[in-house]
């Protein structure tokens, strides 16, 4: 008896017409099938609603200026005047460092890969499967080697420099892969038509395939930064776990980032510590929330369409 | 109030800055005291000392806000293995340092002193209306904490004790008196039987066990102090008969094991530099308001000697 009640909630005006498609569509397995669906949707925004939820109510009486004016401390009376300055400051020295090494690094190898390079030949073949194999290799292990032979072989130290360089290698295949997703999806037509007025190949990549992909590699770009400023694993072995109340000043200087100091807060016991890692987890979902919505209007606004 | 100590804070620390300026020739700045210094003062280690070194920190960028102090967290080992590659000043260690890191510091030629500058107290706690329980040995609470421990009144941990059903509460498992405890008593950091009260806030623990009969909890020394009025402290048997926690046992180190220094670790090269030795001074200078904040029981005045001497010795190597 359920079931047509199903379709008269979801399609009443076909159900009114009768339409024979509506009426194959509420059968009980379709039904089943929906029900399983929706139930999953609810599953993942419901953690989220919760996530959301905690967060704000937790961290409700430091949502105010006192996050990015004031630094942490280290002195349970002092919470009240505390924030989260240098971490907010070490996330976005951060931040900064890996667009700028790893975008271009990561745009021209999508560029070599999808438009200079023989996708018959072995060794080229090996490349991309090793760029797919880096995309799935767990974050901490990126640190370790961050740890290995960036920190100490090349004797960066414990910097932002250092931090910096780490994350870009551990987005930089996430990187590749959009843009070469990106480079794919201009239609081989204009390229054709590029060369058939004469133009070389490097004219052809510079002024037709690029202009035309920008959207699809902003978008992949913005979602790989993203991704890097939420990391905390690798910069746990990099020394980031720190007690610090004065902002970087250079790429050599000491720092600390958001998740990390979200992660310090946490594991002291008063409570008080509990609302100011609230509240910067507000933060660090706002500055995240923001940097996609970029993604999202500047892949409406310069799409196109063949 | 405040402005008070803060002023007083600012003459020891001029004062200091004086003191350290004087012995320390290759300065050209005057020893005129009031001058600001600059430079990176690096301290890792353990999480159970950070708060003290934090504690530190925050006072000393309030005379010195050109130093920038970072205080790291990566466990004593973890601290121990950066410090003796001359990556870190100072390393704060919640146990003495051990053999295979001193062969580290020897061969990569870093000298360092230990310096120790808080005693770390743990008390256990039952109601003031429990009359029958005054000292318990560690194998007893051992028997009562380890994983999977199936005892749950009194009379389970001595025949003598009358039947009360045994309610247990305890910090959660993020804190450094949690590690310690589990430690010291069931033999391994972390291992602990998991169906008790557990609660980040020392008030819960306190609440639950003066409001329950039977109600055994543990936490911090300086903590029962302060709720002395409401719970009993245990005594506790090491092995060398019942010692009762105090702050003279604490800071004897006699009540065993539940007592224990705590360390920084400072190393010569680290001295050398101008602020890093400023900022040991004030640290040995202030460590009672540090220890106060830290909430750890304070240093006996002789430790306060050791401590300076210790330090003095360090300077005049370096």
């Amino acid at each position: 008896m359920s079931t047509p009640t199903t379709t008269t909630e979801t399609r009443p005006d076909s159900s009114a017409s009768g339409n024979a498609l509506t009426q194959r569509r509420s059968r009980p397995g379709e039904v089943a099938f929906r029900l399983a669906m929706q139930a999953c949707l609810l599953i993942a925004f419901g953690v989220l609603a919760a996530l959301l939820t905690w967060v704000l109510v937790k961290g409700w009486n430091r949502l105010d200026s006192r996050l990015w004016t004031e630094m942490p401390t280290g002195l349970v009376s002092r919470l009240d005047g505390a924030g989260v300055q240098s971490a907010l400051v070490g996330t976005l020295w951060i931040i900064s460092l890996v667009a700028l090494i790893c975008l271009p690094i990561g745009v021209l190898s999508a560029i070599y890969l999808e438009e200079y390079a023989d996708n018959t030949r072995w060794y080229n073949r090996l490349l991309e499967l090793n760029i797919q194999n880096l995309a799935g290799v767990p974050s901490i292990i990126f640190g370790i080697l961050g740890l290995g032979i960036i920190a100490r072989a090349l004797g960066l130290g414990f910097t932002v420099i250092t931090a910096a360089i780490v994350l870009s290698l551990l987005v930089l295949p996430v990187v590749i892969i959009a843009t070469r997703e990106a480079i794919r999806a201009v239609p081989q037509s204009i390229r054709h038509a590029s060369y058939a007025l004469g133009a070389t190949k490097w004219q052809t990549v510079s002024r037709q395939v690029l202009p035309s992909a920008v959207p699809g590699i902003a978008t992949g770009s913005i979602l790989a930064l993203s991704r890097a400023i939420g990391e905390a694993a690798p910069l746990i072995v990099l020394g980031a776990v720190t007690f610090i109340t004065f902002n970087p000043d250079g790429l050599d200087s000491g720092y600390t980032a958001l998740p990390i100091q979200i992660y310090t807060f946490i594991t002291r016991s008063q409570s008080e510590y509990t609302e100011l890692a609230a509240g910067a987890i507000v933060l660090l979902l706002a500055i995240v929330l923001a940097m996609n919505s970029i993604a999202i209007f500047v892949r409406n606004r310069f799409e196109k369409r063949w | 109030m405040n402005r008070n100590v803060l002023s007083r804070r600012v003459l020891a620390g001029t004062a200091l800055a004086a003191l350290a300026l004087t012995g320390c020739s290759s300065n050209n700045e005057g020893a005129d005291g009031g001058e600001k210094l600059s430079g990176e003062v690096k301290v890792n280690g353990s999480s159970t000392v950070a708060p003290l070194s934090e504690a530190a920190a925050t006072f000393y960028r309030e005379v010195q806000n050109g130093v920038n102090v970072s205080v790291g967290t990566s466990g004593t080992g973890g601290g121990f293995e950066r410090f003796c590659k001359g990556e870190t000043d100072i390393s704060d260690a919640s146990r003495p340092i051990k053999e295979s890191e001193i062969e580290a510091c020897e061969a990569a030629g870093i000298q360092y002193k230990e310096l120790v500058v808080a005693n770390d107290a743990l008390t256990v706690v039952v109601s003031k209306d429990n009359d029958w329980a005054d000292c318990l040995t560690v194998d007893q609470l051992k028997a009562i904490w380890e994983p999977n421990s199936k005892v749950a009144n009194w009379n389970q941990v001595d025949p003598s004790f009358p039947d009360e059903p045994l309610k247990l509460f305890g910090p959660g498992t993020d804190s450094g008196t949690f590690d310690y405890f589990t430690d010291e008593i069931n033999g391994e950091e972390g291992a602990s039987r998991t169906d008790y009260t557990a609660s980040e806030n020392d008030n819960v623990v306190v609440q639950g066990v003066a409001g329950t009969k039977g109600g055994l909890g543990y936490f911090g020394f300086t903590y029962f102090e302060e709720n002395a009025d409401k719970l009993k402290a245990l005594k506790v048997d090491g092995g060398a008969g019942c010692v009762e926690p105090s702050l003279k046992t604490a800071q004897e180190n006699t009540y065993q094991p539940l007592s224990r220094p705590l360390f920084i670790y400072v190393s010569d090269a680290g001295v050398k530099k101008e602020q890093v030795a400023d900022f040991v001074n004030f640290y040995i200078e202030e460590i009672d308001e540090i220890v106060l904040e830290a909430k750890y029981v304070p240093l006996t005045e002789e430790q306060k000697s050791t401590l300076q001497a210790e330090f003095d010795a360090l300077k005049a190597a370096a």
